[in-house]
């Protein structure tokens, strides 16, 4: 993923990033991090074609998403912060409707449901309505809806807000199975210990500008902190971020 | 493949809708409830009206022959069923008997009921007489007379389309005492002995009857009954109510995660627009089968008029179509623009019954006039019982309601367009 000289503000509100790029390797488990109002869920908007930039571009799998954006959203996956589905249906209803909309038919989403609900721990469950789920079933939920259509590039936007012990390890475990597969991450978050367990390059971003983009290791040993949260706090500051809003 | 994502996407809206059991009382079990109700309670008007007698007291404070033929004649008409009260009953008493709603309507005839009328006749066929170029020798002069002959109460919640049928047939009933007064003294004038009872009978019972004849293009002299203005109306009125399912389901896609992640998939929201669109109609299909068939065989069965359908079936079916369309297309506007579910079914709700008030389903719409008039025509509720009209009552067929048919395009191709400049204005597709 390749972001050149982009520029973008809100209407009414002064740019929040000019003259952005970055660059994602495939392959990589890519985290995004910084202090509320850095610009993190405006930049994952932007890399999923949820808004538009005012100019310069974003480029998936070598592709413009302007002009291919249909083409390239088959290659991408998404999974929001909020619980994206209908808790009115089961998990295998849900799937059965979103697999279609990410261009499956039914064999294959069919294989594909049980393929999933089987590793997220949901086949028990997989003929009840969601809302009777407890929070992180539905996160699991949430994540097998993003992933269902085998993407080469997932985006995760705080996929384990809420969550127990045991849901947050199941799904970082199989997020890095995912990766194991050929399946590129770009993930954000909060939770600093979660990131440093599953990310392997990271980026700091704040005010939108990019303060740090390196390996994970390779940071931490440059900057002498243990971990991430330690570098974070060195990196962007003790003081509260979310005074302007 | 988009044919594919369309059936999947109509499979999750009727499953969403399945489980939706407000949004099916709302849309099936709250229509029925109304076309039953409304119907029985317009057939119960009817029949008081025309079948059962209103109740009404009578106050005779006159001891004239003129008070018996008025009250005589009354009884004859058949309108009322007349409860005579003691002609020592005041004012006081009177009203106390009608908040008591012993009935509705009373009258009063005063002490000089009776020589008010003579009064009056004699005026009358003196100057009768004068105009035949004989000599009046009845009338003495001009005669005073009372203000009123006779004074009507009424309860304040009677409808004032009732009062006034209530003074017809009082009116009526007055004309034929005079009548007989008039005829009386002319014939005695001229012929110095009473007038005989079999000639005064045949004067007087000789009310012609009033052929009535339904304008019917299929020729039928059957009257319509309310049946077959009920049924029509609040089945549209029904399939408007989608509003309250589909209009808060539009909104509640916005606004939950859900829409979110379909906009990045490789599909349009378009197909989630046209499911929505295929979904509802059958719905609104659904709800016509169903109200129609309740018309046709519950309602004999609780002692409502039948529904007779239509003959034109191509018809029926094709306005039937076109209204649930305009129905949906409506919903689908409201969906679009509202922000939040509240407004989508408080104005959804609001704003389609005060269509359906000034498109004529609630108040029929020759009653309409000036400014309601020209808004009746903005209602597209209007459009879509004008059209069922032409079939259901004027027995007419799809060629005779083709211009209808033509409104109901347009207002569709209206609201369609509307709401897909709306989809494009908020971005969503």
């Amino acid at each position: 993923m390749e972001i050149d000289d982009l520029f973008f503000h809100y209407p009414d509100q002064s740019g929040l990033f000019e003259q952005f790029s970055l660059r994602v390797e495939a392959g990589h488990r890519f985290g995004l991090f910084g202090p509320n109002g850095a610009g993190k869920t405006t930049l994952m908007n932007l890399m999923t074609g949820l808004l538009t930039p005012s100019s310069g571009s974003i480029r998936l799998f070598g592709k413009d998403m302007q002009k291919h954006h249909l083409r390239i959203n088959r290659m991408f996956g998404f999974v929001p912060q909020d619980l994206a589905f209908y808790q009115e249906l089961s998990p295998v209803e849900n799937l059965a409707f979103f697999g279609a909309w990410s261009g499956m038919t039914g064999p294959a989403i069919r294989r594909r449901t049980r393929e999933l609900l089987d590793i997220l721990g949901l086949a028990a469950v997989r003929h009840k309505k969601v809302q009777q789920f407890s929070g992180g079933m539905k996160r699991r939920v949430n994540l097998a809806i993003g992933v269902i259509h085998n993407p080469r590039l997932l985006f995760l936007d705080e996929p384990t807000v809420g969550v127990d012990v045991q849901t947050r390890h199941a799904i970082i475990n199989y997020l890095k199975q995912l990766n194991e597969s050929g399946t590129t991450l770009i993930y954000t978050s909060h939770q600093l210990n979660e990131a440093e367990e599953l990310c392997d390059t990271i980026a700091m971003l704040d005010e939108g500008r990019i303060i740090a983009h390196e390996p994970l290791d390779s940071l931490l040993s440059k900057h002498r902190q243990e971990g991430l949260e330690g570098l974070f706090l060195e990196l962007t500051g003790k003081h509260y971020r979310d005074d302007s809003v | 493949m988009t044919v594919y994502k369309l059936w999947a996407t109509i499979l999750k809206d009727v499953r969403v809708m399945r489980r939706d059991w407000l949004g099916l009382t709302f849309m099936f079990v709250m229509p029925v409830l109304l076309v039953l109700i409304v119907t029985g309670m317009q057939s119960g008007t009817f029949e008081l009206v025309n079948k059962n007698k209103v109740p009404l007291l009578l106050c005779n404070r006159d001891t004239g022959a003129a008070s018996r033929q008025f009250i005589h004649a009354v009884d004859t008409i058949g309108l009322f069923e007349v409860h005579e009260i003691p002609g020592t009953q005041n004012e006081e008493m009177i009203r106390e008997r009608l908040y008591r709603k012993e009935a509705l309507l009373a009258v009063v005839l005063p002490e000089d009921f009776s020589a008010q009328v003579g009064a009056r006749t004699r005026v009358l066929a003196g100057k009768a007489l004068k105009s035949f170029g004989l000599e009046d020798s009845i009338s003495g002069g001009s005669v005073k007379t009372s203000a009123a002959p006779l004074i009507l109460y009424y309860h304040p919640v009677l409808q004032e389309s009732f009062r006034r049928s209530a003074e017809g047939t009082l009116y009526s009933a007055l004309q034929l005492v005079e009548s007989r007064q008039l005829l009386k003294t002319i014939y005695f004038s001229i012929n110095e002995k009473e007038l005989p009872d079999s000639l005064e009978n045949q004067f007087l019972s000789n009310r012609e009857k009033i052929s009535e004849i339904p304008v019917s293009r299929s020729n039928s002299r059957k009257a319509p009954s309310v049946t077959q203005h009920n049924v029509p109306a609040w089945t549209i009125f029904a399939m408007f109510f989608v509003v309250v399912s589909l209009g808060s389901g539009i909104v509640r896609d916005k606004r939950n995660g859900s829409f979110i992640r379909l906009k990045t998939l490789p599909t349009s929201y378009m197909v989630a627009i046209l499911s929505r669109q295929i979904t509802y109609l059958v719905v609104t299909m659904a709800q016509t089968v169903l109200i129609f068939a309740i018309g046709v065989w519950v309602f004999p069965l609780v002692g409502l008029p039948r529904l007779d359908l239509p003959g034109d079936w191509l018809g029926v079916a094709l306005v039937s179509v076109l209204c649930g369309w305009c129905a949906v297309s409506y919903a689908i506007c409201i969906g679009v623009f509202a922000e939040t579910e509240e407004q989508a079914n408080g104005f959804g709700v609001v704003s389609i019954v005060i269509l359906a008030a000034i498109g004529g389903l609630m108040v029929p719409d020759f009653a309409l006039t000036g400014p309601f008039r020209t808004a009746m025509k903005f209602s597209p509720l209007h459009w879509c019982l004008d059209a069922y009209y032409g079939l259901f009552l004027e027995g007419g067929k799809l060629k005779d309601v083709w211009s209808n048919v033509l409104s109901l395009v347009l207002i569709i191709a209206g609201l369609q367009g509307i709401a897909l400049w709306g989809l494009r204005r908020k971005n969503l597709i």
